[in-house]
């Protein structure tokens, strides 16, 4: 659950690490991808950025928002109302999307930071949804359930791919070079006692202000990444409930809540899953094998949250002793 | 020199005061016990003085400032450590980066806050556990956890909450030891609240004994130990303080 002793004297960046990003970056060039698995590889990248941005707030921090959607939604809409308004790329978004988030994270934390634990929770919850519900009606602002429509700037997917990789690794780093200095410790002590924090000299108010910035900046920055990849948006997609503020949450579960490089892997798992169910395993099972994409996530989600409480990153050292185990046995036999 | 002046302290829940009117000065270099019977107010006293709870009358002074009203964070950092009677470990952490998150206070850079870890982690005779995660430690190591995570950020004054209770005899000398070092060695002054009476007897110079929130009698520890007062509210009007004296 917390930085070990190696990861704090090595490189920022470790060898292994390195190893992961070379082979990111050369993944397109090895395989000839079809546009579609294309298209799931810059989704994943969305959803990195999404799950790590919680973790930071929920993992490290302590402060588990339900209510992520909104700062994805407003990084999304910060672009797209440019374009909308003033004829602006939405690439503009990409730089002020993050911003936006950091601005509207300040402001709702001055209400949900009064609330502690499931209150806090809820408060997050209701802020994203007010937001759904007021980009949804307010049409001169938000041309309300209609969207926003813009054409894409590349039909090719693999720029998109590039630029979502730098923008995730981005995030993962931030994460981590933080989680390596006195604000991290903060952030843990945080999450483990807010009044023992406070005896300590630590101003819990500032930390979880800041620890708010990074998180909602990733996650504005996620969604005007959206934005501009998809060329489309209405509230009721980026400021889901479900499909985002849950997901987001799932993704860190699965991959280790409170662990650099879990929500990543959850993220790629995520994708993984949901393609493979709802393409109703890519074509070779019916096709109503596609509507159990959501319950086969569920099922997914509750398997870890009983036998790894602490992710697949979390619980790695669990995970490798089974599979050892299981090849053991295979070779008695 | 005075380093912690309370006046006229008071702070009550409801109907229930819980802090009558409490007053003492404290002066540096001193070791101060504060002694009273369960729910006697040492404690409130304690989250009185690190604004854990905002008083409802009276003032603080630490070295001369007015601290009545500073935040608690603010408090610690300007000088006063404390630990917790109930220890708040921070559990999921390993007692070195418990540690490191107090030194942080002083220190900004993670090699200096290390340092600073390893020191008072080796002063408390923590160092078999430092790779240990808090939340697994058996009562004593939680016990001087909280005094060296205390200790990290570098108190010149520090308020001890009952580090002895649920100790055994050969810990319990040990702690005494520690705490000894902790005037002797770094210097601090320190307020301390204890049951056991072998502790606050031996070790304090002076004694402020408060019952039901009000001051009963302060004065050397013989002085204090022998006040019928003292004798009928906290041990018992029976009871032969010589033993303890002795012990």
């Amino acid at each position: 659950m917390m930085a070990k002793k190696s990861t704090k004297d090595t490189a920022l960046v470790s060898k292994k690490e390195w190893m992961i990003i070379l082979g990111l970056v050369v993944l397109p060039f090895v395989f000839n991808f079809s546009t579609y698995v294309q298209g799931l590889l810059v989704i994943m990248m969305i959803w990195v950025m999404l799950g790590t941005s919680w973790n930071l707030l929920a993992g490290y921090t302590g402060l588990v928002s339900f209510g992520h959607a909104a700062y994805f939604g407003i990084g999304a809409y910060t672009g797209g109302l440019l374009f909308f308004h003033f004829h602006i790329s939405p690439w503009w978004g990409l730089l002020l999307g993050g911003p936006a988030a950091v601005i509207l994270g300040y402001l709702l934390g001055i209400m949900v930071f009064r609330l502690r634990g499931p209150y806090f929770a809820l408060g997050t919850l209701a802020s994203a949804e007010i937001l759904r519900i007021v980009f949804g009606e307010e049409e001169w602002l938000t041309n309300g359930h209609n969207g926003i429509l813009y054409i894409t700037t590349w039909t090719t997917k693999y720029p998109y791919y590039f630029i979502g990789l730098v923008l995730a690794l981005g995030s993962i780093f931030t994460v981590k070079a933080v989680m390596r200095a006195k604000a991290g410790y903060y952030f843990l002590s945080i999450r483990e006692d807010e009044d023992a924090a406070q005896a300590l000299g630590i101003d819990t108010m500032k930390y979880k202000n800041i620890s708010t910035v990074l998180s909602t900046f990733w996650a504005g920055t996620a969604g005007a990444f959206y934005m501009i990849y998809m060329g489309f948006i209405d509230p009721e997609v980026v400021f889901a409930l479900h499909n985002i503020s849950i997901i987001t949450i799932l993704v860190g579960i699965i991959g280790g809540v409170g662990t650099i490089w879990g929500p990543a892997l959850g993220a790629a798992v995520m994708v993984f899953v949901q393609e493979f169910f709802r393409s109703a395993f890519f074509g070779l099972a019916p096709s109503w094998v596609s509507r159990l994409h959501a319950l086969a996530f569920g099922l997914l989600v509750i398997f870890v949250i009983l036998y790894l409480a602490g992710g697949i990153v979390g619980d790695w050292d669990i995970i490798r002793k089974a599979l050892r185990f299981k090849r053991k046995t295979e070779i008695a036999e | 020199m005075s380093i912690l002046k309370v006046e006229n302290l008071v702070k009550n829940f409801g109907g229930l005061m819980a802090v009558d009117h409490i007053s003492f000065d404290i002066n540096e270099g001193e070791i101060f016990g504060l002694i009273g019977p369960n729910g006697s107010g040492k404690t409130t006293t304690f989250n009185l003085i690190n604004h854990y709870y905002p008083v409802s009358g009276g003032k603080i002074y630490f070295k001369g400032q007015d601290i009545t009203d500073k935040k608690t964070f603010e408090i610690a950092r300007l000088g006063i450590g404390r630990t917790f009677q109930v220890v708040k470990p921070l559990r999921r952490l390993t007692v070195e980066d418990n540690v490191m998150a107090a030194a942080f206070a002083r220190e900004q850079s993670f090699a200096g806050a290390r340092a600073v870890a390893k020191e008072m982690i080796s002063f408390c005779r923590l160092d078999k556990w430092s790779e240990a995660i808090a939340g697994g430690l058996p009562i004593a190591g939680r016990k001087r956890l909280e005094i060296a995570r205390a200790l990290a950020t570098r108190p010149s004054l520090l308020l001890l909450d009952e580090t002895a209770a649920g100790l055994n005899p050969s810990e319990l000398d040990e702690a005494i030891e520690i705490i000894i070092n902790i005037r002797g060695k770094l210097g601090i002054t320190i307020i301390i609240v204890e049951h056991i009476m072998k502790v606050i007897m031996s070790i304090s110079d002076r004694i402020h004994a408060i019952a039901h929130g009000a001051t009963i009698a302060e004065g050397k520890p013989e002085e204090v130990a022998k006040n019928p007062t003292v004798i009928e509210a906290y041990l018992g009007s029976d009871y032969n303080v010589e033993n303890y004296l002795n012990a």
